[in-house]
């Protein structure tokens, strides 16, 4: 059966790590990462890359529109 | 072929030819003044989108208000006017009648649009005006430090009134967009919301509906957005999207308010 992967791209210097990401992530792949960015703020990153179906709802949520989605196709 | 699923990184799959969801172009790189998880992103993002698939990028004069989205202007790459408090259906109207072939919408806050610019607004929905109002609700002055506004809910405390809305020396919570369907200049109201994917797909549609009944001549619409203001209401955003379900949307349910086909 096909499955389907994903992977996220963050805009680390545009994030303003509101969260909304991790909270719309039905699949919990997003974290906040510890480092922080030139405006002192923690960004969203792929804690979980294995889990991402590339769904976008992630991106949907984003206020600052930080997020870049990709999905393919991987015959399992 | 278990292995090859193994082996696929993510690297594999970050290719151009697997891009499902980008930034809409004519959203800008400039960054946002908004504080984090502000909905006017979201809607600011949903505008873009669907100028962009209307192809409209060349043809929309946008009316920024006096509020948080002051400054919209720098973040979306089509024509703006900035309009005094309160005045942008003024302002849109006189762009609209100037230029009927021009996609004209407004965007303004419940300060802009529920009080200081009542009149305004009432009367271009009243004259029927072929423009787009996007109104975005959260009850609360927040670009001025979270004052009280028209739309505040009863018992719900800001800056002006901290120990909470009291509706014998405020009055009620103006709900505007009921006025509005009353009028018979208007063609599509409706209240939608952008705390969840699914509300934000759904809020896209409704702006996509009322900017095709501006190009279409088919009178006014109006797209109000509950909204959270997380540094006003003093929430994190999702403490804050989650206070918006419990209490503004039994005061402001969503849904279609009228749809005249």
């Amino acid at each position: 059966m096909a499955k389907v992967r994903g992977a996220v791209v963050v805009n680390n210097e545009r994030c303003k790590g509101c969260e909304l990401c991790v909270a719309a992530c039905p699949s919990d792949v997003l974290a906040m990462s510890k480092h922080v960015n030139a405006k002192g703020y923690n960004y969203a990153y792929m804690a979980n890359e294995e889990a991402c179906t590339g769904c976008a709802n992630c991106a949907v949520v984003c206020p600052d529109g930080c997020i870049t989605v990709y999905r393919t196709k991987v015959n399992g | 072929m278990k292995n090859e699923e193994v082996r696929m990184t993510t690297k594999d799959i970050i290719k151009p030819e697997n891009l499902v969801y980008q930034k809409p172009e004519i959203m800008n790189d400039v960054p946002m003044h908004y504080c984090p998880g502000c909905s006017h992103g979201v809607v600011h993002k949903l505008v873009a989108e669907v100028i962009e698939e209307m192809g409209m990028q060349d043809k929309t004069v946008g009316i920024a208000p006096v509020g948080c989205a002051v400054f919209a202007y720098n973040y979306l790459d089509i024509d703006w006017e900035e309009a005094a408090h309160g005045r942008a259906p003024a302002l849109a109207t006189a762009v609209k009648r100037l230029r009927p072939d021009r996609l004209v919408f407004t965007y303004q806050g419940d300060g802009d649009l529920a009080a200081i610019g009542t009149a305004e607004t009432v009367h271009a929905c009243n004259r029927g005006e072929s423009i787009a109002i996007i109104f975005i609700n959260n009850g609360i002055y927040g670009m001025t430090g979270g004052q009280m506004a028209p739309t505040t809910l009863e018992g719900m405390k800001t800056a002006t009134c901290p120990y909470g809305r009291d509706v014998k020396l405020n009055g009620y919570p103006l709900k505007i967009t009921n006025i509005l369907k009353e009028l018979e200049g208007t063609r599509y109201i409706t209240r939608q919301s952008v705390h969840t994917a699914a509300a934000v797909r759904k809020a896209k549609k409704a702006i996509r509906k009322a900017f095709e009944n501006s190009m279409e001549d088919k009178g006014t619409s109006v797209v109000e957005i509950v909204s959270t203001c997380a540094s006003g209401w003093k929430l994190d955003p999702v403490q804050a999207n989650e206070w918006m379900e419990k209490n503004m949307f039994p005061a402001y349910p969503l849904g279609d308010l009228k749809n005249v086909e």
